[in-house]
């Protein structure tokens, strides 16, 4: 049967793992989701709750795809809050997708942000050299370490750096501290990055300003995902179309990114 | 010579082309106007902007029913005139914009609209799209439009705070749009432009539950063409007024039959939702372009209202 993308279509979820106190991951059964090319996303309808853009994360097992979420407002408390069993809807999948290139890799991901990095490894080749930096604010906050170990499993050259705040796992610090020092001892060939803006924003000037190749997945208001309400404009892009993916030449040009954010009603905000 | 597509509305506005941004869609930040004149608007019609920001209605707000129709519920979420003003007045002081803009305004009464207009005194505005036909929020859009003496009382009050144009976009409400029309004559209006979404609604069977968060939104795209179609021919045909013409038009051909229904410019939202996006306003100019080639017009005024032919 014919699929409207922009329409919802129902899924069952039928799996929820706990990521950490805060963060869950759904499981679905989707053919067209669980191919989805890396950095895209879906609108997800939580039916009487809301809807809201959410990077379409990998499941392990032939023919699913999952949604990682965070419970923080309403919308994402919501989808946090759904049990196995129950129906959601999906439109998509939108947005453009990293350009993925080969050779030395470096994939920055903060908190929920790791979504697009995990699929992004998925198209990857087993002969790059890979590595994935995890940053989190304390221990219990850490997730995909050992998915991540796992999607590595058949490359010979690869490093994992998790690094905690506070310290209590792995290197005690800020994830773009790291960055700092890996790009200034190495001439990556594509650099990565999904997280909180502040965080995006030092990853892509630092990688950019030692000529390295580097995008972002960024983040706004979102309604429609197909380019008709205007709400997730940066500058004269709309992140729904344009993106979610920009090229750090175009986004150390771009007056908003870093700085500031339509909120809801459109009015530019600052970070 | 070759046909231009430039186009007049009334004796005050003209633009390069007849393809316009419809108010809704798209019109928040004046990076967007600069692109979408690139991509061959004539002029951007805003969000319909209100007297204090609105965040509108919680998500989901806009999808697809199918057949290129589109139902939502936005709810004329906008920052409110005053930022918008000021937004437009420092993107024309630093010449980035040279986009004609319309701005849309949405209130519940005439002092409301004076207040904004004034909030414009500075900007350099083409036109004021008056929004009377909003379905889906209470108090404003049709609500107003279906109360002719207050659309009467409005338009005028308006025309007495501003010499610039002022037109009024109608849609289907509980009353007939032709009276809207008729009052917003009276009270000075130099143009109207129809018609907005028309109410509608989806339920999703499987989980039992209206999609819009506000349960009712408006219908628009391709299925609502033949409805402002003949919106369009009845309103030329009944009164002397410039009309622009709005509801699903997402081809050249759509933009031709509304032109040769009567209106002097044509309106596209929902068409930007297609594969083609903000690339559809060139594909339909150009598609207008050939066609006037092929028919011999030479300007877009030769057209209006030929099907009006009895």
């Amino acid at each position: 049967m014919h699929r409207d993308p922009n329409h919802p279509t129902i899924v069952t979820i039928e799996k929820v793992i706990d990521e950490t106190p805060t963060v869950r991951t759904l499981v679905y059964s989707d053919d067209i989701m669980s191919g989805v090319l890396p950095g895209q996303f879906a609108m997800v309808w939580i039916p009487g709750v809301n809807e809201l853009p959410m990077s379409v994360m990998i499941s392990t097992e032939a023919g699913k795809a999952a949604f990682t979420v965070r419970k923080h407002g309403p919308a994402s408390t919501g989808l946090y809050n759904v049990t196995a069993g129950q129906q959601i809807g999906i439109r998509g999948p939108y947005g453009n997708s990293f350009d993925v290139k080969h050779g030395k890799l470096l994939l920055v991901g903060g908190g929920t942000g790791l979504v697009p990095m995990m699929r992004l490894l998925t198209a990857t080749r087993h002969s790059d050299d890979i590595t994935v930096v995890i940053g989190a604010k304390t221990k219990n906050e850490v997730f995909f370490e050992s998915l991540t170990h796992q999607l590595l499993t058949n490359n010979t050259s690869k490093r994992v750096i998790v690094c905690t705040e506070d310290g209590t796992l792995g290197q005690k610090g800020i994830v773009t501290d790291v960055v700092d020092k890996l790009t200034s001892q190495t001439k990556f060939d594509g650099v990565y990055t999904c997280g909180p803006e502040a965080m995006m924003y030092k990853v892509v000037n630092l990688a950019h300003k030692r000529d390295i190749f580097v995008q972002a997945s960024l983040e706004r208001v979102m309604k429609c995902g197909v380019g008709i309400c205007g709400s997730c404009c940066i500058d004269s892009e709309l992140v729904c179309r344009d993106g979610t993916i920009f090229d750090g030449a175009y986004l150390t040009s771009n007056p908003e990114f870093g700085h500031t954010y339509r909120n809801k009603a459109g009015i530019s905000q600052k970070y | 010579m070759p046909p231009s597509i430039q186009t007049v509305i009334g004796d005050k506005i003209t633009l390069k082309s007849p393809t316009i941004l419809a108010s809704g869609v798209l019109g928040i930040s004046t990076s967007i106007f600069s692109r979408m004149y690139d991509a061959g608007i004539g002029a951007v019609v805003t969000k319909s902007l209100s007297t204090e920001p609105w965040e509108g209605y919680p998500n989901p707000t806009i999808f697809s029913v199918g057949g290129g129709g589109w139902i939502n519920a936005v709810g004329l979420s906008n920052p409110g005139a005053k930022n918008f003003a000021g937004m437009i007045k420092s993107s024309q002081s630093n010449n980035h914009n040279s986009v004609p803009i319309i701005a849309s305004l949405v209130g519940s009464t005439a002092s409301d609209f004076e207040s904004m207009i004034n909030e414009f005194a500075d900007c350099n505005i083409t036109a004021y799209e008056i929004n009377l036909s909003c379905p889906h929020v209470a108090k404003v859009g049709l609500e107003v439009g279906d109360d002719a003496d207050l659309v009467t009382k409005i338009i005028r009050s308006i025309k007495n705070v501003t010499s610039t144009p002022v037109l009024a976009k109608v849609g289907l409400g509980t009353s007939g749009y032709l009276d809207t029309v008729k009052s917003a004559i009276a009270g000075g209006v130099d143009g109207i432009t129809a018609i907005n979404t028309i109410r509608a609604m989806a339920i999703n069977a499987q989980t039992q539950r209206p999609i819009l968060s506000n349960k009712i939104g408006g219908l628009s795209g391709t299925p609502i063409k033949p409805v402002a179609l003949r919106c369009v021919f009845e309103i030329a045909s009944k009164f002397d007024i410039p009309v622009v013409g709005c509801g699903g038009i997402s081809t050249w051909e759509d933009a031709v039959e509304f032109i040769l229904a009567g209106a002097c410019a044509i309106q596209i939202g929902s068409a930007v939702g297609h594969d083609t996006w903000i690339d559809t306003f060139n594909k339909i100019n150009h598609g207008i372009t050939s066609y006037m080639e092929q028919k011999g017009y030479l300007k877009i005024e030769e057209m209006v209202g030929n099907a009006q032919r009895s």
